[in-house]
């Protein structure tokens, strides 16, 4: 359905009236996600995993810069295309309540969202509107509701079904945990596994490792910008089957594990300008390559990964 | 809004209102008794020379001036609060009457001006906003940060020269030709010489609003809601009216009502380049002139005025955004 290669974003700015400078947010990354999976794409908070969302959207700011394919049904994602199919075949789940217009009532913002998704009437829309949210259980007058008087689990709800309510066939969900309880997080993620069972891809993005391999087919560990290993969720069973070291320790560092100390963000954004491994500074196993060369994607145990010592 | 925290609202604005036209009056009352105005001059005036000592003291004597401020002071805020203004001394007609008869002529200018400048201003400012640092954007900037730096009684100066005197289309001063009175004119002469001083006016108001909706609109436009509606796939003429206006109105509505006070401040100005008989001239001569009861009531008048226009704000505020409607409500 996706597939993402060897992708990078950087924005310039003025650092100076003279001098432009460039800062590069997402150095290289892979992803693949097939229709009626889920992917979760894991990574550190500021480790650039929204702007993935936003760059496969087309919707970065005017100051971004982009490099490497993105393929979308097999065919290459240009900047015309995602502009004719965004919102119709690609939609978001965003972040937070803030996504939606203060102003306006709920019923009316997912009704639009039916409409540019390529309704053309508007009682069609606004029935197409109804059924999204009775489908979330969310109940008619919930539609008169301003984005202010929702919960954060009926919001999450109305962020799913605005994006929902159009036929789209890839569903980039961008931390749909975010700030809700346990209980509530559980109903989101089950709703993404409803909508991948149906046969949709859902781009899963989060920090949230644990609690979504409990509805992920499998999982892309991100690290400064870097794509560092694409596991199964299978594989998070034990040490042995990880790839990579960071995802180890990751996984080592969860509170029903091992709950060892988590291996922190790079201390000095490494800019993907030294070259080498982004995690060779925390790395235990080290080695002298990996402070120069970035190792290159390679196949291993029906997974990928990026390192000099797997 | 529930009608009874309606009354509430309404029940503090009025106490916050006494408040303040009793500080308004104190503050005043103080400034004119250290003045150098002696009020006895000022009501003489050019007879001064033909009065004797006796006489001026038997004014004072009615007068009360050889009492104490603060007797003084209550004399004349018991006298406001029966209605009382007083006398003015250059028009020698009661002060509320002539602050009655200027404020209509200013009002039809002030209103042609500051709707014409709202309008125009929150039309621009969307224009500027929708697309931060186009080539409309740097226009309609530029303009507003000059207007915004411009004297109002220069660009009056400037309009007349063009259009009065070179042009020849608009009348050199007054609100109506000379030589006739405010009764004998019609409706089209009125327009035709209010054209210029509404015009000044609404130049000069243009900028603030223009740049305040600007800001808002940026503010919308990167907004994460706009975001959204990107990734929906709206185009950006939709995601400006469907989302980024309703943002940038709200803040418009409530500054273009606390704006009264400046448009009265601008009104004086204009009227006095314009030799428009409204009640922004009546405060300068009755100022030059020495004219304290009429000062005095044109003081209090127009802190009345301010304040009914920011409370107007307020409750227009309350009710078109429902945040706040429903809050109240619930």
């Amino acid at each position: 359905m996706l597939k993402v290669e060897n992708f990078s974003v950087s924005f310039s700015y003025n650092s100076s009236q003279l001098s432009k400078k460039q800062v590069s947010a997402i150095t290289s990354l892979d992803i693949e996600v097939k229709a009626g999976e889920i992917m979760a794409v894991v990574g550190q908070s500021g480790a650039g995993k929204s702007l993935l969302a936003h760059a496969i959207l087309g919707i970065l700011p005017r100051n971004a810069h982009t490099a490497g394919k993105i393929y979308f049904k097999g065919r290459s994602l240009t900047a015309q295309r995602i502009k004719k199919i965004r919102g119709k075949e690609i939609a978001l789940i965003p972040q937070s309540i803030n996504y939606l217009n203060p102003l306006l009532k709920v019923g009316t913002q997912v009704a639009r969202a039916a409409r540019l998704s390529g309704l053309k009437n508007r009682d069609e829309a606004k029935q197409a509107a109804h059924s999204a949210l009775a489908r979330y259980l969310l109940d008619d007058s919930v539609a008169k509701y301003y984005p202010f008087q929702l919960s954060g689990g009926m919001a999450r709800r109305i962020l799913t079904a605005t994006a929902t309510v159009g036929m789209a066939d890839l569903l980039l969900a961008d931390e749909p945990t975010n700030g809700l309880d346990a209980l509530a997080a559980e109903e989101a993620l089950g709703h993404l596994r409803e909508l991948a069972d149906t046969g949709k891809a859902v781009l899963l993005i989060t920090h949230d490792i644990e609690s979504v391999l409990k509805i992920t087919d499998r999982v892309s560990v991100f690290y400064d910008g870097i794509t560092l290993e694409v596991a199964n969720t299978s594989d998070f069973t034990g040490k042995l089957c990880l790839r990579h070291p960071y995802t180890t320790a990751l996984w080592a560092a969860l509170p029903t594990n091992s709950f060892t100390s988590p291996p922190s963000q790079a201390t000095t954004p490494s800019n993907g300008k030294t070259g080498g491994c982004p995690y060779h500074l925390h790395c235990a196993k080290h080695g002298p390559d990996c402070a120069d060369e970035l190792p290159r994607m390679q196949e291993l145990r029906d997974g990928l990964v990026r390192c000099h010592n797997a | 809004m529930p009608q009874s925290l309606f009354l509430k609202f309404l029940l503090q604005k009025s106490i916050k209102l006494l408040v303040l036209l009793g500080a308004v009056a104190l503050l005043s009352f103080f400034l004119v008794s250290r003045s150098p105005i002696d009020p006895i001059d000022a009501y003489v005036g050019a007879a001064i020379l033909k009065i004797s000592p006796e006489q001026r003291e038997v004014i004072a004597d009615r007068w009360g001036l050889d009492k104490p401020p603060a007797e003084r002071f209550f004399c004349w805020a018991g006298r406001l609060v029966r209605g009382d203004f007083g006398i003015s001394t250059i028009y020698n007609e009661p002060v509320l009457s002539v602050i009655g008869k200027r404020f209509i002529t200013s009002f039809w200018l002030m209103l042609l001006a500051w709707s014409f400048s709202g309008v125009l201003g929150f039309l621009l400012g969307i224009a500027a906003g929708a697309q931060e640092e186009s080539l409309l954007d740097r226009v309609i900037r530029l303009y507003a940060f000059t207007m915004a730096s411009t004297p109002t009684f220069w660009v009056g100066m400037v309009l007349l020269t063009i259009f009065s005197i070179e042009l020849d289309w608009t009348p050199i001063c007054c609100a109506w030709p000379p030589g006739m009175s405010a009764e004998e004119t019609c409706f089209w002469q009125r327009l035709h010489h209010l054209l210029l001083p509404a015009l000044t006016l609404s130049l000069i108001g243009v900028a603030q609003i223009t740049l305040h909706t600007r800001g808002k609109m940026i503010e919308a436009m990167n907004s994460e809601y706009v975001i959204f509606a990107r990734a929906q796939g709206d185009s950006t003429l939709g995601i400006v009216f469907r989302h980024a206006v309703r943002n940038a109105a709200l803040p418009a509505i409530t500054l273009q009502f606390a704006s009264l006070g400046e448009l009265f401040g601008g009104a004086v100005l204009a009227e006095q380049v314009f030799s428009y008989p409204g009640l922004g001239k009546t405060t300068v001569e009755a100022g030059i002139r020495g004219d304290v009861p009429l000062l005095l009531g044109i003081v209090i008048f127009s802190a009345i005025f301010v304040f009914f226009g920011n409370t107007l704000a307020d409750i227009i505020y309350k009710y078109i955004d429902p945040r706040m409607r429903r809050m109240a409500g619930t």
